[in-house]
This record gives structure tokens, sequence and C-alpha cells, in this order.
């Protein structure tokens, strides 16, 4: 029965990591960068939530509505400023200016709030802490079936977006080839601007449901970068509900490791991504990712 | 990529010049000046810098071991903390510059080689012997991570890198034998006295150095290094010309799993005490950015120049916390995306100065005005 449970509370847990790399996803796809400060923009985003929900005496949820826009433009303006000139540096400098940035926003963050361990899963009420109890040892929070759905209804509107509005359209032509797209009048700039902006408030999504489900600090950000790479890798580049899966399997392995011990969680994870990575499967990736 | 004897020798050629300095580069040596008095090029090829000046250094590096006979022990332990930077930024360098490898998880082997030391210690190695074994032991393990690792590209590499380091951590704080998560402390330095102790330190540290800098040095020089440049500036357009990359930049990899393992032991031997937190941190490689990328990204001089500002700037602002780790990142963007050749470029590009022997100038020469 532990078993059922530790698999049930995984796949719970995969919903919170696929929209932790929902956002690494995209930005991967259609600007072939791995912004290395996005756990640290999600982090940030769930200081501001949290901000917000404390001062306002909000419900987290109507914090987010109002933190979106914000962080939206964060990311639009992330992209206008910094990105927009590493991508002229070549493919490594983006590396190095997102490094840069995460350390700063880590840091930043550090400094106005403290090394405080925070959560918002008070302010969430009910809804952080009810569950479906299902058995003695089988219950369903709330909370992670609410995590799970908003990472289907995320990454299946990101889908139909891609695939069915012209924005989407836009976005494919600029991944496959941003001169071409900009000769037919589709600015690869305006393009990623807006990308960046969409990654930055998934993050933010992102980092709110990681504060409600658990806790956070200012230097949560790095571990979750790791995680939604890893959900990436796993699930398979370039693949929204690939990346649904990447998630999923990688909460799996965390609660059955952590049924052996709490501190096998992540290290469980750590090695089956290794593990995938060592595999033939793992050799595809470079192959797909070199197109 | 190997040019044959018989072809003409071009000013792109990373063949070196067997002709003089001074002497002009003629497209067809056969050919009597008198014949066509016009084939005289304008411009010729030289080696970059002198060999006077690599001498010179070698010979202060050398010189350098004299230190703790005549400085104090505070004198000779932060020196060697100067000099752990400096074999970090050089091996970063080497990754980042040369290969093209953004690691952000060289803390991996850091952390391993002090472990490493720690492990071998505690079986009854000598620690300085431990110390060299654990940067050899670090060279395995970056053979054994290579082939998972150089799978990935571009960012994908770098967090894959970083998946090693935080596994490394996680493993190590496991093991109570390690310590645990609470740190260790390497005891087997207590038999020395302890200024003997600092002075042993330093003079393995400076050994690393001086080994490691040659070992670039040469391989700069050598036509690996005409490879690594060529991958530095475009990888595709390298592996058309015929330039094998795979092979190395897994000897990259090796290396600087090497150098890293040799900075993490010695980093333990030079503060007796780590933590897997601290010594598989992430903010290594935060410093590793900072130095790399003010020093000069792909140069040689450029990360030992960019360890020296790094070691200064510590002694004056670590103190400051959050706001010191802020600007290091703020200033370490700013070169990467306004001045990515760092300040090394500066004094190579504005003042044209070359000081050791890497590659070669465009070098006019006096017209020389013909008597008839």
């Amino acid at each position: 029965m532990t078993w059922i449970n530790a698999v049930v509370q995984g796949l719970l847990l995969g919903g919170l990591y696929a929209l932790f790399a929902c956002g690494l996803s995209l930005l991967f796809g259609v600007m072939r960068i791995i912004n290395l400060a996005h756990g640290d923009l999600a982090v940030l985003g769930a200081f501001l939530v949290w901000t917000i929900s404390t001062s306002a005496h909000v419900s987290p949820f109507w914090a987010l509505l109002l933190a979106l826009p914000v962080m939206l433009a964060v990311g639009y303006l992330l992209q206008r400023t910094v990105l927009s000139r590493s991508l002229r540096g070549g493919p490594l400098t983006p590396l190095l200016t997102t490094f840069g940035l995460g350390i700063v926003i880590q840091n930043a963050l550090l400094q106005v709030y403290s090394p405080d361990v925070r959560s918002l899963g008070g302010a969430a009420g009910v809804l952080s802490t009810g569950s479906w109890r299902l058995s003695a040892q089988l219950s369903i929070s709330y909370i992670g079936v609410l995590t799970l759905a908003t990472a289907v209804v995320v990454l299946g509107g990101l889908q139909l977006t891609l695939q069915r509005t012209s924005f989407g359209r836009e976005m494919r032509a600029t991944a496959q080839d941003p001169d071409t797209a900009a000769l037919v009048g589709v600015p690869a700039s305006a393009v990623y601007a807006r990308a960046t902006a969409i990654a930055v408030g998934i993050a933010t999504i992102a980092g709110t449901f990681l504060a409600i489900h658990s806790t956070f600090d200012a230097a949560s950000g790095p571990l979750q970068l790791l995680f939604a790479f890893e959900a990436v890798v796993i699930g398979g580049l370039g693949s929204l509900w690939g990346t649904l899966t990447g998630g999923i399997v990688l909460g799996i392995a965390q609660t059955i490791g952590a049924t052996f011990d709490p501190q096998y969680s992540i290290l469980a994870g750590h090695l089956v991504f290794l593990a995938i990575l060592a595999s033939p499967r793992g050799r595809s990736i470079l192959t797909r990712s070199s197109r | 990529m190997s040019a044959s004897p018989a072809q003409p020798v071009r000013p792109d050629s990373e063949q070196p010049m067997s002709a003089s300095p001074a002497q002009p580069v003629r497209p067809d040596s056969e050919q009597p000046m008198s014949a066509s008095p016009d084939i005289r090029p304008l411009w010729t090829v030289r080696r970059s810098g002198t060999r006077g000046a690599a001498t010179g250094l070698l010979l202060f590096g050398l010189a350098l071991f004299a230190v703790p006979y005549l400085f104090q022990a505070n004198v000779v332990q932060q020196l060697t903390t100067l000099f752990i930077f400096v074999i970090l930024a050089v091996m970063w360098n080497a990754l980042a510059g040369y290969g093209g490898l953004v690691s952000v998880g060289q803390q991996a082997f850091i952390g391993f080689g002090a472990y490493a030391t720690i492990f071998l210690a505690q079986h009854g190695v000598s620690p300085y012997l431990a110390v060299v074994l654990a940067a050899l032991a670090s060279a395995v393990l970056a053979v054994v991570v290579a082939p998972l690792l150089l799978r990935l590209r571009g960012g994908q590499f770098a967090v894959g890198s970083w998946v090693v380091a935080e596994t490394l951590a996680l493993l190590v704080a496991l093991d109570e034998d390690l310590g645990g998560g609470t740190g260790v402390s390497l005891r087997g330095l207590n038999v020395y006295a302890p200024n003997m102790r600092r002075a042993y330190t330093y003079w393995i540290t400076l050994a690393f150095v001086l080994v490691l800098l040659g070992l670039v040095f040469f391989m700069l020089r050598h036509r690996v290094g005409a490879a690594l440049q060529a991958i530095r500036d475009d990888e595709e357009a390298a592996a058309s010309l015929g330039v094998r990359t795979a092979p190395l930049k897994f000897g990259l990899f090796v290396l600087a799993g090497f150098g890293c393992g040799a900075a993490g032991a010695l980093t333990l031997a030079n503060t007796l005490f780590i933590q897997p937190q601290s010594i598989f941190g992430i903010q290594w490689t935060a410093y590793l950015l900072f130095m790399v990328l003010v020093g000069g990204l792909g140069t040689f001089e450029g990360p030992i120049l960019g360890a020296i500002l790094f070691f200064l700037l510590q002694n004056q602002f670590a103190q400051q916390g959050a706001w010191y780790l802020i600007g290091l990142g703020v200033v370490a963007g700013g070169f990467a995306l306004f001045l990515p050749r760092g300040l090394w470029s500066l004094l190579t590009d504005r003042f044209h100065l070359r000081i050791l022997p890497f590659g070669y100038d465009l070098y006019r020469p006096a017209p020389v005005i013909k008597e008839s």
C-alpha cells in the first residue's frame, strides 16, 4: 500500500515539475537557450505572490492573478535587455548571463527577505491542507490534484497556442529559422520577447504552487531548475506532453526514493536522470537537439 | 587540418613559420625577386610574443618557491589561496574558453578531490600523497562521467554537470565516515608544525600551478592548441575542416577534472576543514565565471589576471555577503555582454601587448626602398 501511495503522490508531484519544466522547455524550443535563472525567476515570482498575499491578506491564488502581469512584464523586459544582447554574443553567452542573473536574483532575495524558510500553505487554507482520504494509507491532497490539473491546462493551452494561433505559428517559424521568419515579416526579437514573457509567467505559476505545496526560500531556485531540466530531458526535448511524462517519472522516482529514507528523495531523481542519460535514449537527446 | 610540407606558407596557416621573423613570406620562394619585384607582400606573419617572456615567467614561477623562507605564514597561506584560484580559473577557461563547454558543475570535481583526500587519509595514506592521488582520482571520475555529459551540448551540458555535482554532494552527505552533512577535518596534517604545514601546502600548490599552466601552455602551442582555438571560434567549421572535436573535448574535460580535483584537495589542505554544502556549492561556479570573464575568456593570461583580481576583491568585500555575490554576478554578466574577451583583450587589442608566444601576428615590415 505504501508503494501505491508513493506512486500516486509522485504522480501529483510530477505536475509541479512539469509546470517548472514547461517554461524552460518553451525557451529552449524557441530560442535554443537554457535559461539558468529559470528556477530563480520562479522563486522571485513566489516571493512576489507571498508579499501580495501577506500584505493584502488575500488567498495566494488572487495574489497570483495580480503578480502574473508583473512577471510577464519582467520576462518581456528581460528578453529586451539582457537576453537579446546575449543571443548576439554567440551560443555560450546566454548561459553566462543567465547564470549571473540567477546569482543576482538569489542574493537580492536573500538580502530583501532574509534566509527564512516560508510557505504559502497556511494562506491557501483548506486547499493546501485538505485531502480525499481513500484508505488508511492513501490520501489524495486537493493541492496535488489542482497542481496536476493546472499543469495539464497550461501544457494543453501552450500546445494549442503553438498549433492553432497565428502567434503560435510565428513562434514555430522563428524556432525553425529566425532569419527566414524575419524575411516574411515575423521579427524574431518580438517573438522571443513574448515567448520569454510567457515562460516567466508559467515559472511564476510553478513557483506559487511550490510555495503552497511545501516551503521555499531565497536559495530554492537552483534545485527547481535542476528538477525542471531533468523532467525535460527524461520526457524528451521539444515535446510538451513528454515534459509532463518526464515530470511524473521524476516525481515518482523521488517519492519512491523517499519511502526508503527522506534523504534519498532528491538523490533518486538525480540517479534516474543520469540513468536515462546513460541509456540509448540519452544518445538521441543530442541528435534531436542539434537540429 | 594537416598541411602538407610542400604547400606554400599562408598567413592564416596554423603551422609554425620556419622563416625568420623579419623575412617576408613569399607565395613562391623559388621565383627570383628581380623577375617580379611587385610580388613582395605587404604583410608578413610572425610568432606573437617572445620566448624570453615565457622563460622569464617560468623563472618567476620557480622563484615563488622561495616565498615561505622570506614571508610570514599568513602571506604563505594567502598566496596558496590565490594559487588555488589560478588553477581553477585556468581549468575552467580551458573548458569554456577553448572547448566551448560551459560547465556550472566543476564543484563536482572540487568536492570529489577534497573528499577523496579525506578518504585516502583515513585509510593511512600520507596526506600530501593523498592530495596528488585525489587529483588523479578526480581525473578518473571525469573519464567516467564524460561519456554521459559530453552527449549534451551547450546549456544542457551546463545543467547536466550541475546535476552530477548535486548527486555527489548528496552521496557524500549520506556517508557518516566522511562526516555526513556536518563536515569533516583533515587530521593527518597535525604531525607537521603549523608553519611547515603551510609551507608544504604552498609548495605543492605552486607545483600544481606550474605543471598545469605548463601543460596548457604547451597544449596551446601544439597542433592541439590550433585545433582547440578553431573549436572555440566555430565548432562546426572546425569539425568540417577535419578537427576531431570529440576526443579533444574529452581530453579537456579530463584535464579540467584533474585540475579542479587538485584545487579541491589543496583547498582542504589549506583550510583543513570542509562541509559538503560549501565544497560542492554553486558559489564556486560564480567565482569561476567572474575570474574567467573579467580576466579574459579564451586567452591564456586572462584567467590568471582574473584570479588575481578576484583574490583582491575577495579579501576586500567577502564580508559583505549577499551584496558581494550580487556584485560578482552583475560584473560577470556585464563582461559577458560588453567585453566578452575580458580585460586581457583590452591589453592585447588596444596596446598590442602580447607577452607569451601564442598564435601569430600579421606584421607589416617597413617599406624597403630599392636601390636601382
